[in-house]
């Protein structure tokens, strides 16, 4: 008890129990220049973009729109959730865009071509991802290859892998009621899918919060007033909510919206919550410190980029279900870097460090929104391909400009 | 003395290729006592270090631990004997909060599950036990003082439960106050009956918490003094060579040198 007094009171950043707003504005100032640029920056400029394209259309923030927008998100996403497993130990993956293209078509050949069980051709698929990454993984850690080269040379070569497998039958239609096709078709109908799902996230959210709170208060440590955990779960329950209700206004919850949101969970919980985890945030943060504190680098770093590969995978068969087809055209396309630019935005946009060490796996949903939103919402206007590529661009560069400066100065900070 | 030193030294001697690094160092610590060890650039300071710490093993020499005979091949033997290491460079992860670090390779879980509020406790009590003053235990490394990040990577090593510390260089970052305090902490660490060795080039660092100053030169012993008894300037000719070596000769006399 006399400790929590006797540090908070000398110091105004101190989690205190009896914080006030200036406290709180204090440390959401600290937490800005120590480069956490916080969601709640990016979510904003998420509404403001909702809200310029709802000024220039009003179908942008139809129920129907913006459902389709929660499931053309999930492919992308997913990648971009690979990526950021290898961005917090400080690498980058650049052949997930033609793993993802490898995936679907994989799986299209499998399924279609040879008539292997979609199942098992979805495993497959899946796994293919996997090993690629352990090729990733294998040259750049025990080898020592640099990453970015060898996933460049890994996103020529395995492009290169799908083209020559697509190339004796051309374009492969996926079954339009088959498993995979479902994927993105599927919807769960009833009202109460979307409701009890967000009813669900709100009250895990309280009850953790809660409990947290109730082991601090218990061990004598600082801890979050309930008020502020009230707060918290209010504004959680308010988009959870609103989210559902604007899902049912169309088909209802989307399943593969539902994939995205378990992987986000579990994947956030095993990186924040697990020694695994910690590992991995070690790397990111130091791998000096790392490796005199036990962490086997190698294994961790080819683990890693097993985890992106396989993410690739699973996205390239989200966006394979879109099309209900896999195609040298698109194939092409998924080589020629959109996906993985997308990706990569999306992650460093949702606030996860190029630099390694920082982020969570919601950046990837948050970021996909702003990149997806942005691509729905200039398909709606109609405008074209090329402008829509500049600005995606603008906007990666801007959100990797937030991320080095807000590493230099708390850079500075450091040395000072 | 009625107990052996809880580290000793015989013999100690390094080369790399033609280069002579250690030759016959003989070096003793004892619990709750801290021993400066003291040296020009190149004087073989880090090599010793990193033979106590395993990291590069001497190519010959006897070690004892308590008094009896050990190897030292690897970190990990260091470690398990209980000698902890410091180094210059810290070695943090500058993205993860004090208590991420402190515990970082010894993690607290349940099921699987970090125990964040267990970890939290212990920083929290390792924290005030040594009275060092952080902001907050939940706050990234980055955002620590220099002197901040020296306590705070000292606590680490302390995690292990060592009895034998050994710090390189640790005040060469430091301002003044900063210095003060980490001496402090030295000292309240020595009070606890920890063996320190201390690296430092700074002489006021030595002459504030030391107890016996053992000097290196060119790889070789050039005088082991009594901090409260021996002259700054006597101890800085033994470190430039300019003293006459008799006060070397005489400390040094009844330690068998290895054959």
């Amino acid at each position: 008890m006399d400790a929590v007094s006797a540090t908070s009171g000398r110091h105004p950043r101190t989690r205190g129990r009896n914080m006030n707003l200036r406290g709180y504005a204090d440390a959401f100032r600290a937490r800005l220049r120590l480069g956490e640029r916080g969601p709640i920056l990016v979510a904003l400029g998420l509404v403001v973009i909702w809200l310029v394209f709802q000024s220039l259309d009003d179908n942008f923030l139809s129920p129907r729109n913006l459902s389709n927008l929660s499931v053309d998100i999930v492919g992308t996403g997913l990648v971009a959730v690979g990526i950021v497993f290898v961005l917090l130990i400080g690498e980058i993956d650049l052949s997930v865009g033609s793993v993802s293209g490898l995936a679907g078509a994989a799986f299209a050949v499998l399924n279609v071509n040879l008539g292997m069980p979609e199942w098992l051709a979805l495993i497959v698929a899946m796994l293919s991802g996997m090993a690629v990454g352990a090729v990733h993984g294998f040259f750049f850690a025990w080898v020592g290859v640099p990453a970015f080269v060898v996933t460049l040379a890994g996103l020529l070569a395995w492009n290169g892998l799908t083209l020559f497998l697509l190339g004796a039958s051309g374009t492969i239609s996926l079954d339009e009621e088959g498993l995979v096709a479902s994927l993105t078709s599927s919807y769960f109908g009833a009202a109460a899918a979307a409701y009890g799902l967000a009813a669900l996230g709100i009250a895990a959210y309280f009850l953790v919060s809660h409990r947290n709170r109730n082991r601090h208060k218990a061990a004598g440590m600082p801890h979050r007033s309930l008020s502020e955990i009230w707060v918290r779960t209010g504004v959680l329950a308010l988009i959870a909510l609103a989210a559902a209700y604007t899902l049912n206004q169309f088909q209802g919850l989307p399943l593969a919206l539902l994939i995205f949101l378990t992987i986000i969970v579990a994947s956030d919980y095993i990186l924040r919550r697990t020694r695994y985890g910690r590992r991995v945030y070690a790397l990111g943060g130091g791998i000096e410190a790392a490796r005199r504190a036990g962490v086997g680098v190698a294994r961790v770093r080819i683990l890693m980029f097993m985890v992106s590969g396989t993410l690739a995978a699973i996205g390239g068969l989200f966006v394979a279900s879109g099309l209900t087809s896999a195609s040298p055209t698109t194939a092409r396309a998924a080589g020629s870097g959109m996906l993985l630019i997308n990706a990569i935005a999306a992650a460093v946009i949702g606030g996860t460090s190029l630099f390694g060490g920082r982020g969570s796996t919601w950046s990837a949903l948050l970021g996909v929104l702003v990149i997806e939103s942005i691509a729905s919402g200039m398909a709606l206007l109609g405008v074209q391909d090329a402008v829509q590529f500049m600005i995606t661009g603008g906007v990666l560069l801007a959100a990797v400009t937030a991320d080095t400066l807000s590493r230099r100065s708390a850079g500075a900070r450091d040395r000072a | 003395m009625a107990y052996p030193p809880v580290l000793a030294l015989r013999g100690v001697s390094k080369r790399f290729g033609g280069v002579h690094a250690l030759v016959d160092v003989e070096l003793q610590i004892r619990a709750g006592e801290v021993v400066a060890l003291v040296g020009d650039n190149g004087a073989g300071k880090s090599t010793l270090v990193r033979a106590i710490s395993g990291v590069g093993p001497a190519d010959k020499g006897v070690i004892e631990w308590e008094g009896h005979l050990v190897q030292i091949k690897r970190p990990h033997d260091a470690q398990a004997l209980g000698i902890a290491t410091v180094y210059q460079d810290l070695a943090m992860c500058d993205n993860l909060d004090v208590v991420g670090n402190l515990f970082l390779g010894r993690e607290i879980d349940r099921m699987g599950i970090l125990d964040e509020v267990e970890m939290e406790r212990r920083a929290r009590e390792l924290m005030r036990t040594l009275s060092i003053r952080i902001p907050d235990v939940r706050m990234p490394v980055a955002a620590l003082s220099a002197g901040q990040r020296q306590a705070v990577a000292i606590s680490r090593s302390l995690m292990a439960a060592p009895k034998v510390l050994l710090l390189d260089e640790p005040t060469a970052a430091l301002g003044i106050e900063q210095t003060s305090h980490l001496l402090d902490l030295v000292e309240e660490l020595r009070d606890h009956g920890l063996a320190v060795l201390l690296i430092s080039h700074n002489m006021g660092d030595i002459k504030a918490v030391a107890d016996r100053v053992a000097v290196l030169r060119l790889g070789r012993n050039n005088g082991l003094f009594d901090v409260n008894t021996t002259s700054q300037e006597q101890i800085i000719s033994s470190i430039t060579g300019a003293a006459d070596n008799a006060v070397a000769h005489r400390t040094t006399r009844d330690e068998e040198a290895w054959p």
